[in-house]
Formats: structure tokens, C-alpha cells, sequence
């Protein structure tokens, strides 16, 4: 990861909340270096048969926009306030009290005042005024309103994609007005136009084709997850199988490709598989359904629901009972929020019960998906785990919470039930940045791409400096998440941020801790890192 | 600029008041016809907007989440914040519409020391939460004027609400309070330059606006008595449709009047419809039942989804030579 061209952290932090003279609606969009995403190629659109596939660069100064592009944009608007609630809601709603202007991450990394969540839907709400009010059309700007022009084009594409859809603002407004769900409503109109960022297009034209983000075939899935078993074997001496494709398991289990694919996320992935073994569980991986993420959320509603079917189709073809679900953020929004309403009703699987505890989980009855925190949460309750949480004595850990449990389950008590029982020494965060206050990563929502350092440096650095404090408290040295995204996109906002803290997922931290059968002395975790008061094994 | 757009506004109003009180067609206008206009705008224009919203499907459940969640039984939920049913959501919308729960957590940030703080930031929930409580005992007080006999409610409302007995005639507490409100929530938007930054010409004005009509009944209880009775008889003539022309009842009651209907007709076409928004907010009213209970969208339409048969048709030699189970050899 090359921070090269990005000023120095002492710089960076230097951050003014003092807006400029001129009012928003006068202030030009720069494209400046480091703070935007490269755009969706043609090659991806025409895979997902998106409108208008084209080479561009948001630099250029022709977009090479369709002709009737404003009919577009204004046809598509009346559309998503016709079938939205919320869209209109939030469009007409906002008193600009300015709660949310200092809630947003990237406001509080950059200062930049179009970044305050009023002002970024302020960017729409002003075009909607003056096309779909009565008071925009007589007044004018009077009223706040605005004429649609390529310049605000321009405009709501940087904005929007410089927001990651975390929700935190959406805590804090007194109507509960989400500027997520505005910025995916700015985003479904961009890409109406075919607009949009290569780092969400790609993954999903891969996605729509072989299953994953990456774009990995079925025998390279085949052969990833079994290199990381036999990386398993090294480590703790027990061989695990890695069912894969079986049909009539009783699991289906879903993930990130990113827990295959890269470091770390191979590590909770590792996890998952002696966790699975060790309980002995009937499970399988699917080559189809390959991936958890689902990039469609950053994209248009009609995005998710072509990319999520395939979760629901697979665990009918194999005849599984229920669905077990990594640990990803944005993957458990959309598995939480949108998959049954969207693909169900789930009536051919059954109400997912542990085989090995016997519980019943009530709270997926009816989508019959279960997330594997609450899934480990349930195993430890009950005493099936033998955890011997003195093989994480080397780690000091704090816990990040993702935004999209947080603020769209609720998911916060249960990995820190798994970790204090697989840690000991587990330090929080400050309350104002955890849990539904939990601050972005930085790279969510598609952002997460190499062009748009600077900005994700920003808008990580609330989450970076807490960090920091619990490293200089505590000497915490690890930051644990649930999310793929947070473990490539945490682990370079370290590196810059906080020197020495490495991003590790949940359940790296239980198979490091987990005593299993068969096993052999352990003298490294599931990194090859020696234990406190071992020595690794040379022969590794 | 848009301050003082919204003040010149302001003023225009004022002078249109005065126009009023001189003129006996004029003031015939504002006591007679405007009254009902004013009041159909206000009703009809509040129930479209609403209607107009509540029209719009709400194909996803997608509330904000801000506690634990429903899961296991033995971890411990957060039904106010996180709710799992409707109790739960009963509970939250109201402590939302009563006591702003989430404006009660805002916080300030500023960089000290190369790092973020958050402080607490209360006063904007406080004065916030003072000015809506006062409006509403202020409106609900207004009510004698248009029910004879006073109900009895009224009058100890009336009787609570002046309960310090401060002044002749009586301070009412909701008149100071929506003062302190109305001043705090107006001096934050001039000093603040990220408030005035992100205020429009309608915010401003609102505000304005509502100081004009609260200034103005001020004046007349406390320092230029209004005839209450000329106002009463008015009021009651309204109610019963048969409206009379007030004598005698001061210039500053012709300004109130004016600033009160214009406020009326203002109120459907402005954000002060958040009153009515803030109950259909998607993200408070719904509970997070989610996986518990299906939610179904009206328009859901079949999309083009990557069946597994074809993928397998793509990579089915692969897969067998990967050793993969396959559908059709």
C-alpha cells in the first residue's frame, strides 16, 4: 500500500470546520487527486446490461452523457418518489437543525461542508424542489431550489460517492432521515446515466458470473479453501474436510470472498472451517453462492435483488435446512433488510435450530438465516467450546463495530460475549465511536479502492484516532471486526493511522483459543505468530 | 442574503397588517374571509402532504438500528432503541415525537490535540424541546377563545402554565420558555457559520415568522391590552360561522392575526411539516423484525438474476475437472 501521494498524518488531521464565503450552491466541484473512484468500464456495464457503458473519467469534461440524460435523471426521480416512502420523506422533511453536519466521518477527516449529510442531500433535495414542488417551481432558489445542470451531475457524483451508506447520521436526525438511503437513491439516478465506480461495477459483473467479487471460478474457490484447511492442518495438526457444493447438507454457509481470497480475512476463514470441524457440523460452502457481499446495495435496489437471488436458490438446490452467514457488514444489511422481502419467502427451508445445542433461533424464523456471531455466541453459552483464551495472551484487543450490524441489526452484544471468552485482555473503545455511534472504516460503499486514498485516510481517521487512544492506554495491537471490507480497508487506515495494529476478524481470535480434538501442541496462532511464552515450531 | 430576505419578509407582512387595520374593507378581509381561507389551506394542504407521503409504499424495512437486538434470550435487548414489536415501536416513536430522543444524543466535535473530541451537545435538544412543549400549551391555551364555556382543562392549563404568578397580568411559563427557544434556535442559525452555512430562506423565515406572532401576542398581554372580549366574540363568530368585524382591538392584534395566517398557508409548503413527517419516518417506525416476520413490497418485480443452471453450463468441464459435484453430467 503506497501512501506516497497523500499528505503526511500530521497534515491530514489538521482539519478546519470553517466553511467557505461562498454559499454551497456557488462553490465548484474539484476532482482532485486521491479523493475519487475511477469509473465503471464498459467491459462491466455491458456484463450487468447497464445503461450507457463508455470510456470516461470523471476529470474529462465531457461525460459523454445521453442526450435526453436530464429526462433520465428527472423520469427516474419521479419514479423512486412514487415508490419510496422515504425518498420523498427525507426530501421534504429536513429543517437543517445541522445535527448530523459533524456526525459524518468524511466531514469530520475533511471539513468539507458539501460532506455535512445535510448539505450531501441538500445536493438532491434542491433539484427535487425545484421540479417536484409547487414552492421550487413559483420561487426558485428562494425556496431553495436549483436547476439540474451537468455541474450538478458532477456534483452528486463525487458527493455520493464520498459517502459509505454507514447510517450514523441517521442516529442522530430527529426524523431518523438516513442519508444512505438518500445517497442510494443519488447513486440508482447516476447510474440510470451510467455513472458510476468501477470498484462496484466490477465486483458485480464478476459476481453475476461466477458468484464472487473476484471473479474466481469454481475450482479456484475449490482450491483456495482447501489451501487455508491445510494451512489449518499446519497449525493446529487436525486435518479439516472442506465440503463444498454438497447436497443435503444441513448448512448452508455463506461468506465474503474476501475471507478466501486475502489476508486477513483468510485467517477468519480458517476459523470458521476448525471451528465447523471441530463441532462437527453439517455443513457446506457453495461455489455458486460464492459470496455473501452483494455490491448491488452500492449501486440500485434492483442491483441487490439480482445479486442476493442466488442465496436462496442455492440452498433450495442443495436441500439444506437453513443458512449460516459470515462475518461481513454490508453482506448482513442486505441479508438482514432486503433478502426475504426481496427473493423469499424462504418457505422451503426450515427455522434454524443449532445441531448442537438444540436452540431454536427465533429471531430468523422466517428468513432462516443466522449470523455465525450469534451462532458461536449460542456454542459458548452452552458449554460446547473447550477455549483456552491464554493462546490470545500476545493480543491486545479492541473491538470495531461495523456499521451495518450496528445500525441495521443491532448486533453488538454477541461478538463481545464470543471475545471476552476467547480474549483476555479485550479493551473498548471510546462510547462515542462504538456500537450505534461506530464510526466507518472509511472504504465501505464501494470506496474502498487505491485512487481514493486520501479520502478514505479521512474519513477513517475518527475511527483511526480512537484506535489510537486504546493503543496508547492499553497497548492494544490488534482491532478486531466483523466485516470483509473492514479487513483489507482497516488494515491500510492502520498502517498510515496507528503503526503496529494489525485487523484480525472474530473468529481468527475463537480458533486461536479453541482446544481441538486431536490436536497437536500449540506453539503459533492461526498466523504462525508464536503464543506468549512459546516458541513457533521451526519446521513451519 | 437569506436572512435578510426572510426579514424584509417579515417586515412586508407587518406593513400588510397595518394596511389592514386601516382600511375597513381590509380588515372586513383579514377577520372575515381570510380566517376560512387561511384555515382551509392550512387543513386541506396538511392532509395532502401527508396523504401524499403516506401514498408512497414502503417496500423496505429499514430501520435505524441504535441498541441490541432481538436475538438470543439471554442477551439483554434494547426494545426502546432497537424494537422487535410494536409495543417497542409505540415506545419509541414516542419518546422520538415527546422527547427527541435522538437529537438527545448529539455531540460536537473539534480536533484537540491532533485528535477528535466529542462533547456532549445538549442546548440544541433543550431549547429545541422548549419551544415545541410552549408552542403546543400556547395553542392549546388559544383555545378558550373558540369554546364558551372555557373547558374546564383550559383553564387549568391557563392556571398551571401561570403558576409563579409573576407580573399582572400573570407570566405565563410557555410564553418565556418559547421565547427562550425561539431566540436560541434563532441566534444558533445567525452566529453558528456552519448553521448559516447550511440555512435557506424558509428556516430563517419560519422562525421569524413564529417570533412575530408570539412578539406581538406578548405585547398585547403585557403592555397594549387587546379588547379580549371584541377577540373572543370574533373567535366564537368564527367557530360558528357567523364572523363578526372586531372594533377597537389595536393595531397589534391586526399584526398577530396576519403573521398567524400567513403561518397557516406557509406551513403545508414548508419543512414545518416535519410535525406530520416525523410519525411515517421509516427508519423510527418500524420494528426490526426483520428476520422474524416477512415484509412484503408492493412493486416487487422479477429481475434478471445468473441461474445456477447456467453457470454450471459455463463451468461445468471445470467443475469436473475440479472433482465438483454437477446437476447434469
Amino acid at each position: 500500500m503506497s501512501f506516497a501521494k497523500i499528505p503526511k498524518p500530521d497534515e491530514l488531521i489538521a482539519v478546519r470546520y470553517e466553511p467557505p464565503e461562498t454559499p454551497w450552491m456557488d462553490t465548484p466541484t474539484v476532482f482532485r487527486p486521491g479523493t475519487w473512484s475511477y469509473t465503471g468500464t464498459a467491459k462491466s456495464l455491458t456484463a450487468l446490461e447497464l445503461p450507457n457503458p463508455r470510456s470516461w473519467q470523471p476529470t474529462d469534461e465531457d461525460w459523454k452523457l445521453p442526450e435526453n440524460w436530464k429526462e433520465i435523471i428527472l423520469k427516474g426521480m419521479k419514479e423512486r418518489l412514487e415508490k419510496y416512502r422515504s425518498f420523498r420523506l427525507f426530501m421534504d422533511i429536513c429543517v437543517r437543525c445541522g445535527a448530523c453536519a459533524d456526525k459524518c466521518h468524511f466531514y469530520i477527516g475533511s471539513g468539507d461542508p458539501k460532506n455535512m449529510p445535510v448539505v450531501r442531500a441538500e445536493l438532491l433535495r434542491s433539484v427535487y424542489r425545484r421540479y417536484f414542488t409547487q414552492s421550487g417551481k413559483l420561487f426558485g432558489s428562494l425556496a431553495g431550489a436549483r436547476d439540474l445542470t451537468v455541474d450538478v451531475l458532477k456534483e452528486w457524483f463525487y458527493y455520493f460517492y464520498q459517502c459509505t451508506e454507514c447510517r450514523r447520521c441517521s442516529v442522530f436526525c430527529p426524523y431518523g432521515i438516513d442519508q444512505a438511503e438518500i445517497t442510494m437513491m443519488g447513486r440508482e439516478l447516476l447510474n440510470l446515466v451510467g455513472c458510476n465506480i468501477n470498484w462496484v461495477t466490477e465486483p458485480m459483473a464478476n459476481c453475476f458470473r461466477t458468484g464472487n467479487h473476484l471473479g474466481i471460478q469454481p475450482g479456484g474457490v475449490k482450491d483456495m479453501l482447501e489451501f487455508l484447511a491445510e494451512d489449518v492442518g499446519d497449525r493446529t495438526g487436525v486435518h479439516v474436510e472442506v465440503p463444498l457444493n454438497k447436497k443435503g447438507a444441513e448448512i448452508l454457509f455463506v461468506i465474503p470472498s474476501g475471507d478466501y481470497f486475502a489476508d486477513p480475512g483468510t485467517y477468519t476463514c480458517m476459523g470458521y472451517m476448525a471451528l465447523f470441524h471441530e463441532i462437527g457440523l453439517d455443513y457446506t460452502f457453495s461455489t455458486y453462492a460464492s459470496e455473501g457481499g452483494n455490491f448491488g446495495l452500492f449501486t440500485s435496489h434492483e442491483m441487490i435483488k439480482r445479486l442476493n437471488a442466488k442465496i436462496y436458490a442455492e440452498a433450495k438446490r442443495l436441500g439444506v435446512k437453513w443458512i449460516l452467514g459470515g462475518e461481513c457488514g454490508h453482506m448482513w444489511r442486505v441479508l438482514n433488510q432486503y433478502m426475504e422481502t426481496m427473493n423469499g419467502p424462504a418457505d422451503f427451508l426450515e427455522v434454524p435450530v443449532s445441531p448442537i445445542t438444540g436452540t431454536r433461533f427465533e429471531n430468523a424464523r422466517s428468513t432462516k438465516m443466522v449470523h455465525i456471531s450469534e451462532f458461536t455466541a449460542d456454542l459458548i453459552r452452552n458449554g460446547k467450546l473447550k477455549l483456552d483464551p491464554s493462546r490470545n495472551d500476545h493480543l491486545r484487543v479492541t473491538f470495531h463495530d461495523s456499521c451495518n450490524p450496528s445500525r441495521a441489526m443491532g448486533l453488538f452484544e454477541e461478538p463481545r460475549y464470543i471475545i471476552n471468552h476467547v480474549c483476555n485482555h479485550f479493551h473498548e473503545m471510546a462510547e462515542d465511536t462504538i456500537r450505534e455511534n461506530t464510526f466507518c472504516c472509511g472504504g465501505g460503499a464501494g470506496l474502498g479502492n487505491d485512487e481514493n486514498m486520501e479520502m478514505r485516510m479521512r474519513g477513517g481517521m475518527p475511527r483511526a484516532m480512537a484506535v489510537q487512544a486504546v493503543r496508547e492506554k492499553y497497548g492494544v495491537n490488534r482491532l478486531t471486526c466483523m466485516c470483509a471490507i473492514d479487513r483489507a480497508v482497516l488494515t491500510s487506515l492502520m498502517e498510515y493511522w496507528v503503526p503496529g495494529v494489525l485487523v484480525t476478524g472474530v473468529h481468527e481470535l475463537v480458533a486461536n483459543a479453541l482446544v481441538m480434538t486431536g490436536e497437536k501442541e500449540r506453539t503459533t496462532d492461526l498466523r504462525g505468530d508464536p503464543l506468549e511464552g512459546k516458541t513457533a515450531d521451526e519446521t513451519l | 442574503m437569506n436572512l435578510l430576505t426572510s426579514f424584509i419578509a417579515v417586515l412586508i407582512l407587518t406593513l400588510a397588517a397595518l394596511g389592514f387595520a386601516y382600511s375597513t374593507g381590509l380588515t372586513y378581509l383579514l377577520t372575515v374571509v381570510i380566517p376560512y381561507a387561511a384555515f382551509a389551506v392550512f387543513m386541506v394542504g396538511f392532509v395532502f402532504r401527508v396523504v401524499q407521503w403516506a401514498k408512497a409504499p414502503v417496500p423496505f424495512r429499514i430501520p435505524s438500528t441504535c441498541g441490541q437486538e432481538k436475538s438470543l434470550p439471554w442477551i439483554r435487548t434494547n426494545p426502546l432503541d432497537n424494537p422487535s414489536c410494536l409495543w417497542g415501536v409505540i415506545g419509541r416513536m414516542a419518546l422520538e415525537i415527546l422527547l427527541f430522543r435522538s437529537l438527545f444524543r448529539n455531540t460536537r466535535v473539534e480536533i484537540l490535540q491532533k485528535r477528535p473530541v466529542y462533547d456532549s451537545a445538549k442546548w440544541l435538544w433543550f431549547f429545541g424541546l422548549l419551544f415545541h412543549w410552549s408552542l403546543l400549551i400556547i395553542v392549546l391555551r388559544h383555545l378558550r377563545f373558540f369554546i364558551e364555556p372555557i373547558a374546564g382543562w383550559i383553564n387549568s392549563l391557563s392556571a398551571l402554565d401561570g403558576f409563579f404568578e409573576i407580573g399582572i397580568p400573570t407570566l405565563y411559563l410557555s410564553d418565556a420558555a418559547i421565547l427562550a427557544g425561539l431566540s436560541f434556535l434563532l441566534l444558533r442559525r445567525l452566529i453558528s457559520s456552519r448553521l448559516r452555512y447550511i440555512s435557506l430562506f424558509t428556516d430563517y423565515f419560519s422562525l421569524l415568522l413564529i417570533l412575530g406572532v408570539v412578539g406581538t401576542g406578548l405585547l398585547m398581554r403585557h403592555f397594549f391590552p387587546a379588547d379580549l372580549l371584541q377577540v373572543k366574540n370574533m373567535a366564537l363568530g368564527w367557530v360558528t360561522f357567523s364572523p363578526v368585524v372586531p372594533k377597537e382591538v389595536g393595531m397589534l392584534f391586526y399584526m398577530h392575526l396576519c403573521f398567524v395566517f400567513t403561518l397557516m398557508v406557509f406551513f403545508p409548503m414548508s419543512k414545518l411539516m416535519h410535525m406530520g413527517g416525523v410519525f411515517l419516518s421509516p427508519t423510527r417506525n418500524l420494528a426490526n423484525d426483520n428476520r422474524m416476520k416477512r415484509h412484503i413490497n408492493p412493486w416487487n418485480a422479477p429481475v434478471k438474476v445468473h441461474t445456477y443452471e447456467e453457470y454450471e453450463d459455463e463451468f461445468r468441464e471445470k467443475m469436473k475437472l475440479a472433482g465438483l459435484p454437477l446437476d447434469k453430467e
